[in-house]
């Protein structure tokens, strides 16, 4: 039975093409984009019970070629332990924006044929068994994607969100392509050089092991939105629609991980130097806070979630680091550790983003905008998505007993112990770490308070926002899906990493043993841990013993009446929802972190324009904000791009004569080059 | 046993935390030559909310008015975790540092969405004021168990305290960095002065009673005994870590109960004269001085690690 798994998923991924290719073929676009939808929910139900199926039965890895691809040069597909808990986490996140596509409502009929194709590309990704097949399957990922971004292609801001995001995907494809190259080790059979079978027999080294890290730390890091190069992540993921950046965040990102993780801690070989884990480290650090702090200041929902995105990809990238240098340290308790850490806040930090996504999208179709300061009191007019997004921001603030909490908590412990590595470097990093750690950590919450006290409490702030209903069936259903699946990793993670096991064995050649039981989490065996099933008995208990006491001591019911508001006087009749400027808005909840924070690691600058007294006119108030990695990194290159494209700039205009001579030249050149090559 | 242990910690620490409270306003009043209140005057207090028909916004939600419940489960949670007069209770192996912080963080939250719930003002700018101490305060915590993590090898408070009670340990330079930021974090998290004034709400540096001002009757009365609640875990927490004095064993016979009875009520109580000397000396500051206050905080804690790091280097 367990040989048909990867078969049946090399078909799902198939079928997931074709559905693509079969719904953009329909007369249609409205059929086409329904067919996509429910094509997609199917094949993804399916995917997420094969990949059950494999993480529980976890059979030997198996291996498919397939005849299709470059001349003599078939693609290998494989289906083991690492995969397989990645493609659980895209098939359910995958399943879940599906079903919100179906009420999308002709919005992205155009681009729906792209959507199953996306699906396609990351089952792709995640199946590859050699090189080739494996940058296939991430650029058929980046441009699928990329056309669902351009959904909303009238609007400006979308298409330079896509310039932004066509330019960091050429990049990263312009770093695995020769990745995958200088991988291939030189002595292998011509048609099997770019498996991984032979890779894994000869790793790369020399010269060759540092840049292959590095082009797959720029390649799959920038697709993963690891800071600094993280910049296109906000505006892409906000572009696009609901159910598009839900997967973009939820799974993409995770593909991008898995990448990372398939090069460094399988194909490279079982020990690599410990300083590969330093970037890692100190790169996820930086963006682990840089996004939390982003997420406090940025005024669209969507723009708040992706920033959080990064941050957590940041924590996860922390967690990596550790254990790669955990292995090479052969501490292979503390790599199991902080690898299962990461990859628990992975499964987590998916579910629980796509579903806070498919509610921001939710909510923009309802209230027509994603602005903060036009939303508001939602959580009248849409209680049952408000409950849900309340489950998911409590991943998001990492609250026990959530999925959040639980994998934040190992990736805390992994840190924790990351001292035992050695050397007063790691000691200090180790600190360095925890303490932007717990710093990212505080600025998530803070972001969630923000987001749902502004956007779905208090007062409505805008006409379309107090007229808000709540989303249709298929929609609500994709919510409570994604809650109750994160609610299930937050309340027994000792199964959900047992779950996970076999992809820990790959990576780390050593299981969660001693570490995960079946109801808690330890750091250390025969240690103490996380009961996370316990810690919520406990909640409840007391719970139930502070109703009884409620109950029975203090005086039943309650009377209505006008908000005291530190007596302030009614409202003018003229406002019915109360003076909407009264209220704390976006902007003014980010103030304080604005001033102190912002001020200096975002360049965060305010302007108040006030008119001299007498004058009628508004009083203006403007916020401006820069990214340092836009103001340090990006702004240099776009810099030395101007100066460079500046000297070369006059060849434009050379006369006949020269432009002849250097034709010549660079001809004479040409064939001095082939000359001394054929010498060789 | 254990359960019996915990059972009497529980009660003991719901009983006894509006007392702390009354203690050190009356101390206050006291130092400040006034009479002052009686000690069990927030007891009353709170009999007399509890019979008050509470009044809620027109618009409050039912966050708005489940929030004071859901807050103080979650900080008798913590409560419930740490050890007072013994060790070894049934909820030890729980009571893991990071999930005390992370409970308190919740009970945060909580009243943060709350206090947006009502869609006013002063709500809005509590809030917002919490979160950012929370933020700075967050760092210096953790760095805090970083080094008792070092020290014990574990997170686990009854492990630590273990450890810090056992005779290999010494003084340390690093526990005494540590006390100090501890110390630093109880005022802030508490909202004492110089952070914050939990005698008014007529402050212009106004934050946690700024968020509760639209709550009434039973509502209030929930989140004051949650606030009394956390100031008494952050002194147990403090006295369990840096105090373990007479702290009984595991297994210890209830005679030993005694002894670590009477040593908890000492240490509340000198922690309890320490705050309210420390409060009458000093005058509130602006609220944006507090993230240097706490910034001091997590360089404290910063030094406490480097220490531990360059002693056991030497060792």
């Amino acid at each position: 039975m367990t040989g048909l798994l990867l078969p049946a998923m090399a078909a799902v991924a198939t079928l997931l093409f074709a559905l693509g290719l079969g719904s953009a073929c329909l007369t249609g676009p409205a059929i086409g984009s329904h067919l996509a939808a429910r094509g997609s929910l199917l094949l993804c139900g399916l995917g997420s019970l094969l990949a059950l199926a494999q993480l529980i039965a976890n059979p030997t890895a198996a291996t498919l070629a397939i005849g299709i691809g470059l001349p003599g040069l078939p693609m290998h597909l494989a289906l083991d332990g690492l995969s397989g808990a990645f493609l659980l986490l895209l098939m359910l996140t995958g399943a879940a924006a599906s079903a919100a596509a179906l009420a999308s409502h002709g919005a992205d009929d155009r681009t729906a044929p792209f959507f199953p194709a996306f699906l396609g590309g990351m089952a792709l990704t995640l199946l590859a068994d050699d090189g080739f097949t494996l940058v296939l399957g991430f650029e058929a990922m980046s441009l699928a994607s990329l056309a669902l971004v351009l959904t909303d292609h009238r609007n400006a801001t979308v298409r330079s969100a896509a310039l932004l995001y066509i330019g960091m995907a050429g990049l990263g494809a312009a770093c695995l392509v020769p990745a995958m190259a200088l991988l291939a080790p030189d002595h292998a059979a011509a048609d099997g050089a770019f498996g991984f079978a032979a890779i894994r027999a000869h790793p790369p080294d020399g010269w060759r092991a540092p840049v292959v890290f590095a082009l797959v730390l720029v390649g799959a890091g920038s697709k993963a939105g690891l800071a600094p190069l993280h910049l296109w992540l906000p505006p892409a993921h906000a572009a696009a629609p609901g159910h598009v950046s839900a997967l973009m965040s939820g799974a993409m990102t995770k593909v991008a991980l898995y990448v990372l993780i398939r090069v460094l801690f399988d194909l490279c070989g079982p020990a690599q130097p410990m300083g590969w884990a330093v970037p890692l480290v100190l790169f996820g650090a930086f963006g682990a806070v840089l996004g939390g702090l982003r997420a406090n200041l940025e005024a669209d929902i969507k723009t708040v979630l992706a920033s959080s995105t990064v941050e957590h990809i940041g924590l996860i990238t922390i967690g990596l680091g550790v254990a790669l240098a955990a292995r090479a340290a052969d501490l292979s308790g503390l790599a199991a550790l902080a690898f299962g850490g990461a990859l628990l806040h992975a499964l987590a930090h998916g579910l629980f983003k796509s579903l806070l996504f498919l509610a921001a999208g939710a909510t923009q179709h309802a209230a027509g905008t994603r602005r903060l300061d036009r939303l508001g009191g939602l959580i009248h007019r849409m209680p049952r998505t408000t409950v849900l997004v309340l489950v998911g921001s409590a991943g998001l603030a990492a609250l026990p007993p959530s999925g959040g909490f639980a994998g934040e908590w190992m990736l805390f412990q992994a840190v924790l112990a990351a001292p035992r590595l050695g050397g007063l470097g790691w000691q200090v990093l180790a600190s360095l770490a925890a303490a932007l750690m717990a710093l990212a950590a505080a600025l998530a919450a803070s972001a969630a308070v923000r987001l749902i006290g502004v956007a779905y409490l208090g007062r409505p702030r805008s006409p379309r926002a107090a007229a808000a209903s709540e989303p249709e069936f298929p929609v609500i259903a994709a919510l409570a899906g994604l809650a109750t699946a994160s609610l299930l990793v937050g309340l027994f993670p000792g199964a959900t990493l047992r779950l996970l096991a076999p992809a820990v064995k790959i990576a780390i050649g050593d299981g969660m043993d001693g570490h995960a039981g079946w109801f808690a989490i330890h750091p250390q065996v025969d240690q103490p841990g996380y009961a996370a099933p316990a810690l919520a008995l406990l909640l409840t208990l007391a719970a139930v013993l502070v109703t009884l006491a409620v109950r029975r001591w203090t005086v039943a019911g309650e009377r209505r009446g006008p908000a005291w508001d530190g007596g302030f006087g009614d409202p003018p009749h003229w406002l019915p929802f109360g003076d909407p400027l009264t209220q704390y808005g976006g902007a003014s909840f980010a103030q304080p972190l604005r001033r102190t924070l912002a001020a200096s690691l975002m360049g965060a600058r305010e302007k108040l324009d006030m008119p001299p007294p007498g004058a009628t006119r508004a009083a203006r108030f403007a916020v401006t904000l820069r990214d340092p990695s836009a103001r340090y990194l990006f702004a240099r290159i776009g810099l030395w791009r101007g100066r460079l494209s500046h000297i070369a700039d006059f060849m434009q205009f050379l006369t006949i004569r020269s432009t002849l001579a250097v034709m010549f030249c660079a001809l004479l050149l040409l064939l001095a080059a082939v000359a001394v090559l054929e010498q060789l | 046993m254990a359960l019996l242990a915990q059972g009497l910690h529980v009660v003991l620490m719901l009983a006894a935390a509006p007392c702390l409270v009354g203690f050190i306003r009356t101390l206050k009043a006291r130092l400040l030559g006034r009479r002052g209140p009686p000690i069990l005057q927030p007891w009353r207090d709170l009999v007399r909310l509890a019979r008050k028909q509470p009044v809620l916004a027109e618009n409050a939600s039912w966050l708005f008015v489940g929030a004071p419940a859901a807050a103080f489960v979650a900080t008798l949670a913590a409560a419930a975790l740490l050890p007072s007069f013994a060790r070894g209770m049934t909820t030890s192996g729980l009571a893991d540092l990071l999930v005390i912080a992370g409970l308190l963080t919740a009970a945060r939250v909580i009243l943060g969405l709350a206090a947006m719930d009502v869609g006013t003002a002063f709500g809005g700018i509590g809030a917002s004021r919490e979160m950012l101490f929370a933020t700075f305060a967050e760092p210096a915590f953790l760095l805090v168990i970083f080094t008792l993590s070092l020290l014990a090898g574990s997170t686990n408070l009854d492990v630590i305290a273990g450890v810090l009670q056992g005779p290999n340990i010494g003084l340390r330079v690093s526990l005494g960095l540590a006390l100090i930021t501890m110390l630093a974090l109880a005022i802030a998290e508490n909202g004492r002065i110089p952070v914050d004034n939990p005698g008014t709400h007529l402050e212009l540096t106004m934050v946690h009673e700024a968020m509760v001002l639209e709550y009434s009757a039973r509502h209030l009365a929930l989140i004051e005994a949650a606030a009394a609640l956390k100031l008494l875990v952050w002194f147990n927490l403090i006295a369990a870590i840096f105090l373990p004095f007479g702290l009984a064993p595991p297994g210890a016979p209830v005679a030993g109960w005694a002894l670590g009875l009477l040593a908890w009520g000492g240490k509340i109580l000198l922690l309890a004269l320490a705050l309210a000397g420390f409060e009458t000396s000093i005058a509130k500051m602006r609220v944006f001085r507090v993230p240097e206050f706490l910034g001091i905080a997590i360089l404290f804690a910063l030094l406490a690690v480097v220490f531990l790091f360059v002693s056991q280097g030497f060792a």
